[in-house]
């Protein structure tokens, strides 16, 4: 029985590396980008509904709407900003750079309004949850809600990316910027959705983080942060199937290994199953093998 | 009345002038060829004419409006559509996705009502998918609708691209070598496919094209090109029967 709660606990954590890797998958595939401040939008959604939750004395779900609007806003201005002056940059280098930047601009700025000390958060799901098995099973509120956002989201990306028209043209701009161009597509308009779509998920991602584990520092969407880019890249990246198997991946190998090998060597553990993966299939679990036609 | 008229095109890359003081009409339903040797600069005025290089001077006018610094994207919702010399379909789409995306301007619903799925979501995509089903089957790839473009055979890609340029509803359309790598049986069905595009929608064309036998087949008028400079333009067969134009494709 225990294992068992493990492995749905290893899910529920999964569930969230994915939501979080989602966005990293998709900006990297349509605007070929990584974007490593993706972590931190996760905190910033954090913050804004630590802080709107206590303004409004504990109304969470305001909190999470705000923070979903306010993330979108800030993913689409960081493009508009930051990344989208050096698209045409001579190396892909500048770009990452800049992202690491920002990563840091987040943090410290957080850091200014906040303070370094770690808020306690208060989850913003209140449901006890089920129990099974006269009590011997029991799965908490937060578990169930986090894994079943996590295939709404799922379900909700595939549907948008393959049955309608923005969808469509993320996935031509994915392929070939300059022929989607040509088709009247505008790139910068579809990259400038991808974003947006991807930070909101990062506030999404934050409210179930936070939940879950309820403290918060201008440093908690670093290491989920970069785990999730792990995720990303271990399920093949730009794939968001691929994303959503990752997470899950790493999601449940962390939590069994921190239960039955060691706490301190789950990390290890993690980031040594990614150099194995990449060793055996360097495009990742779904990746596609690029074949450079001559 | 001229549908494109370009004056004084020249673009210089580095100290090369690629195209130099390049001038065309092209009439309202004409189909025209733009021919010269390798490095000529044909492929450029493509690039030109669709805004992917912006030109050092000269002015492009299509149906009388300005487009010289529109972007590509401006320039494309203006009418002028066009295929690839190395074709760039979406491979990895289907077929009438290939040809949904060429549509996709023409097709307003919100990013919010496609995410939710609500308002004219569905009605519009009905309207897109029965006009990319139209379009199919004029070109008769509607036996291929929902496979990938990458496994279509040779022909029938080239086809699709054409396809996927009419579903922006262009005025002008440039087809960049569309025979390149084809086999005589191939290329007598682009003869026929690009026969097919005028009757049915009227168009214009501009082709460039090495293969003498289908340029002189269906191209009302020339010009050629060399060195990045008008060498000569005029009719079909009084332009390749210049010596000038025979020098320069057969050298000395």
């Amino acid at each position: 029985m225990s294992f068992l709660t493990y492995l749905i606990n290893g899910l529920s954590l999964g569930s969230i590396y994915a939501i979080i890797a989602l966005g990293y998958t998709m900006v990297y595939g349509i605007a070929k980008m990584l974007n490593f401040a993706h972590g931190d939008f996760i905190m910033v959604g954090c913050y804004i509904i630590f802080s709107v939750s206590a303004a409004l004395s504990g109304n969470s779900v305001i909190g999470i709407i705000v923070a979903v609007v306010l993330c979108t806003i800030l993913g689409v201005t960081t493009e508009f900003v930051a990344y989208r002056p050096l698209r045409g940059a001579a190396s892909p280098l500048a770009v990452l750079i800049t992202a690491i930047g920002v990563s840091y601009l987040l943090e410290n700025i957080a850091l200014l309004i906040y303070g370094a000390d770690i808020k306690s958060f208060s989850s913003v799901i209140t449901w006890e949850g089920v129990s099974f098995a006269g009590g011997q099973l029991k799965i908490q509120g937060v578990t169930i809600v986090t894994i079943l956002v996590s295939v709404v989201i799922l379900i909700a990306l595939q549907l948008f990316i393959n049955k309608t028209k923005q969808g469509q043209a993320m996935l031509a701009a994915s392929e070939d910027k300059g022929a989607a161009a040509l088709m009247g597509i505008n790139v910068n308009r579809t990259i400038a959705l991808t974003f947006a779509i991807g930070s909101s998920l990062a506030a999404v991602a934050g409210a179930l983080l936070c939940s879950a584990y309820p403290s918060l520092s201008p440093y908690t969407g670093a290491m989920p942060g970069i785990k999730a880019f792990v995720a990303a890249v271990l399920g093949g990246i730009g794939s968001i199937p691929g994303a959503m198997i990752g997470g899950m991946v790493l999601g449940i190998v962390e939590i069994l290994s921190k239960t039955y090998i060691s706490s301190q060597l789950s990390d290890a553990i993690v980031f040594g199953i990614l150099v194995v993966v990449l060793l055996v299939k360097p495009t990742g679990i779904l990746g596609r093998q690029m074949v450079e036609k001559v | 009345m001229a549908l494109l008229d370009v004056n004084n095109l020249s673009i210089s890359f580095g100290g090369l002038r690629a195209v130099d003081n390049f001038n065309i009409t092209i009439n309202k339903g004409e189909l025209y060829g733009l021919i010269g040797p390798n490095g000529a600069g044909k492929t450029t005025v493509f690039n030109l004419l669709t805004g992917v290089y912006k030109p050092n001077e000269g002015i492009i006018r299509l149906d009388g409006e300005d487009i010289t610094r529109k972007s590509t994207i401006e320039i494309n919702h203006a009418g002028i559509a066009r295929t690839f010399q190395n074709i760039r379909l979406f491979k990895n789409m289907s077929v009438i996705d290939n040809v949904k995306v060429g549509l996709s301007e023409r097709f307003k619903y919100s990013a919010l009502e496609g995410i939710l799925h609500v308002g004219r979501y569905f009605s519009v995509e009905k309207e897109m998918d029965a006009e990319a089903s139209k379009l199919l089957k004029v070109f008769d790839l509607d036996g291929e609708r929902d496979i990938l473009a990458a496994n279509l055979p040779y022909g029938k890609q080239r086809k699709l691209e054409i396809a996927r340029a009419m579903a922006t509803n262009p005025k002008l359309l440039l087809l960049d070598e569309p025979a390149a790598g084809m086999n005589p049986n191939e290329t007598k069905e682009l003869m026929d496919t690009i026969a097919l595009v005028r009757r049915e929608f009227d168009m214009t064309i501009l082709l460039i094209e090495h293969d003498m036998k289908l340029v002189s087949g269906i191209c009302e008028r020339l010009t050629v090109l060399n060195f990045g400079r008008v060498l000569c333009q005029g009719e079909t067969k009084e332009v390749l029967s210049n010596p000038e134009v025979i020098t320069a494709y057969l050298g000395e």
